[in-house]
């Protein structure tokens, strides 16, 4: 029902019209059908919404102050006991500082892609093929990246032999220490997600209008000028997007290092140490507490970018 | 040579670096899924040419012993059931928060709005309870009803295309007599097509790469989709990586294919889900 139809509706009950004539006052069942109509298209959204989002975030929240193991019928209320346990073990809190080098790669993920989105924004040969190579590592298997890159580093692998070539011999184990391997996996991330953030870039990039570069061209403005006076404001709310979607991505890496080390040699994350947590050592209080402490994070950052950079294409309504 | 031609040299040179760094770590697998056992163990390098680039003997291997063809028959079944229910579900929420006004709108928007905020892998400790308890734990329908719960992304696409149908086609259909539900079916879902086709993509393509859903909800090993059965490839074959590359290229080429054929559809597809 639209606004205008309700409103109709609403004077012919008030029998407030008396110049055109009205439909019959509507009686009461078809209001009362007509006012049910919205929540009957919403009911399985809703339903859906409320069982798999809400439900466990209000259930995360009631395990994080027990010590439920997650299969007994037992549990007990332990008070803050859980987050005493995640601020003061040094072990637990590690797994911040990998999150580090993920946050490191995606800085130089975000300048890469805005240099290549910028070039290939204008005109370039073999355009539509330098795009795809840049984009298509986004849609490839999680699993699949994990291997090419396993075999990418492993030893006497691409790497190795590429390095070769240029007669470098190199005898180290890439993901054998805490550093590099982190530095690889890292790597691998910006190699799977350059593509996202490039096109996105793009697309900003091309919806400003083109007599914008024309006249600053007229003015005598170089490539650079353009970037910095067109380009870079153009895309702002998407940039500010990205940061934060790299900021929480950054805090909730799994895939990639769950794959490829299974967390070895100190590349555990956040969200591995919390799977390893819940299902091997059946700690579900503890490590509902630390999703809490992360799903805080992750909604602080947003709040912090909405603030920010106040973004009118957001709202839902 | 001039400095435009020096900067123009330059952008090129990076173009092709940057060509290098992607496709040079799958053209090592490609080329080592075309080798034989034994021209592995000579071990001669990662980017060494096989000696028959027609060897599909280890395609086999991996199709058989992976399991791939049940793999792809459940990614299947996940993805109809996963994609149909996002693509109804989306555009009934779309045409509800737009075309009415009721009491707790609202409410219901901010719902949607700060569910998109919560990442999926954060909740996952309890949504397991939630799963479990409804006794859809190591079935198919876990991941199904996990796809089709959690998309706020696509309600956004599909909101956006609501709200540039007409009014009045709504009006005029109800004029002559039509319900809600019949200006649903009859003129929105049809006129959300090119809406219905970004969904399809990008749903599509983050449900068959997803790894982390089946692996926690589907631990039997005929439940096997095609990134989880990937991944048990990490055990029998262990350092086989003739085998491993075999099966990694088999999952990433229906991916290729797809892209080349869609390949303008699934940039616009990614710009607008991610962009929301």
């Amino acid at each position: 029902m639209t606004e205008t139809t309700e409103k109709a509706a609403l004077k012919a009950t008030a029998g407030a019209a008396p110049t055109a004539p009205e439909p019959a006052p509507a009686p009461r069942t078809a209001r009362l059908w007509r006012g049910a109509t919205p929540w009957l298209f919403l009911l399985a959204p809703l339903a859906l919404l409320i069982v798999f989002t809400y439900a466990p975030i209000a259930n995360m929240v009631a395990y994080s102050f027990t010590d439920w193991d997650g299969v007994s019928p037992e549990l007990h209320y332990t008070g803050t006991e859980n987050y005493a346990e995640l601020f003061t073990r040094s072990d637990l809190f590690e797994v911040f500082w990998v999150s580090g080098y993920y946050l490191a790669a995606s800085v130089f993920q975000i300048v890469a892609a805005l240099y290549f989105a910028t070039i290939l924004s204008f005109n370039v040969r073999f355009r539509n093929f330098f795009k795809g190579v840049l984009f298509f590592p986004y849609l490839i298997n999680g699993v699949a990246i994990g291997f090419v890159f396993l075999y990418f580093f492993q030893d006497g692998g691409t790497l190795d032999s590429v390095l070769g070539l240029f007669g470098v011999e190199t005898d180290r184990a890439w993901l054998g220490t805490p550093e590099s391997a982190n530095t690889s996996l890292a790597a691998v991330s910006v190699w799977r997600y350059l593509g996202l953030n490039f096109v996105l870039f793009l697309g900003a990039i091309q919806s400003i209008p083109g007599e914008l570069y024309e006249a600053a061209e007229l003015d005598g403005a170089n490539r650079w000028h353009q970037f910095r006076y067109i380009i870079a404001p153009g895309i702002k709310p998407v940039l500010s997007l990205t940061v934060i979607l790299s900021i929480s991505g950054s805090l909730s890496v799994f895939e990639i290092p769950y794959i490829m080390t299974g967390g070895a040699t100190g590349t555990e994350t956040f969200v591995i140490q919390t799977v390893k947590l819940a299902f091997q050592f059946n700690k579900t209080g503890l490590a509902s507490a630390a999703a809490v402490v992360l799903l805080l994070i992750v909604l602080a950052v947003s709040w912090v970018q909405r603030r920010l950079v106040p973004d009118d294409k957001v709202d839902l309504a | 040579m001039n400095r435009r031609a020096v900067a123009r040299t330059l952008v090129y040179l990076s173009l092709i670096a940057a060509t290098v760094v992607v496709l040079l770590p799958l053209a090592a697998v490609v080329l080592t899924s075309l080798k034989s056992e034994s021209e592995m163990a000579n071990d001669s390098g990662a980017l060494a040419l096989p000696d028959d680039l027609l060897n599909l003997h280890n395609y086999a291997t991996a199709f058989e012993d992976g399991r791939m063809l049940s793999a792809f028959a459940n990614t299947a079944i996940i993805l109809l059931f996963a994609i149909g229910g996002t693509v109804l579900i989306g555009s009934m929420t779309a045409y509800a928060i737009d075309r009415f006004t009721f009491r707790f709108k609202k409410l219901v928007v901010a719902l949607f709005l700060v569910a998109a905020l919560v990442p999926g892998v954060t909740t996952q400790v309890a949504t397991f309870q939630i799963v479990n308890s409804f006794g859809m734990f190591d079935s198919l329908w876990a991941p199904i009803a996990l796809y089709m719960g959690t998309d706020i992304v696509s309600i956004y696409i599909f909101l956006q295309f609501v709200r540039s149908i007409p009014t009045s086609l709504d009006e005029a259909a109800r004029l002559d007599g039509a319900n809600a539900f019949t200006i649903y079916r009859k003129i929105i879902f049809p006129l959300l097509k090119p809406a219905i086709a970004t969904v399809v993509i990008v749903k599509g393509i983050t449900t068959y790469n997803d790894f982390y859903i089946p692996f926690l909800y589907m631990p039997s090993e005929d439940l096997g989709v095609i990134s989880t059965s990937l991944f048990r490839f990490k055990g029998p074959f262990g350092a086989h990586w003739e085998t491993i590359s075999a099966g990694a290229v088999l999952v990433i080429l229906p991916t290729l294919i797809v892209f080349l054929l869609l390949q303008r559809f699934i940039y616009n597809g990614f710009m607008k889900g991610a962009t929301r």
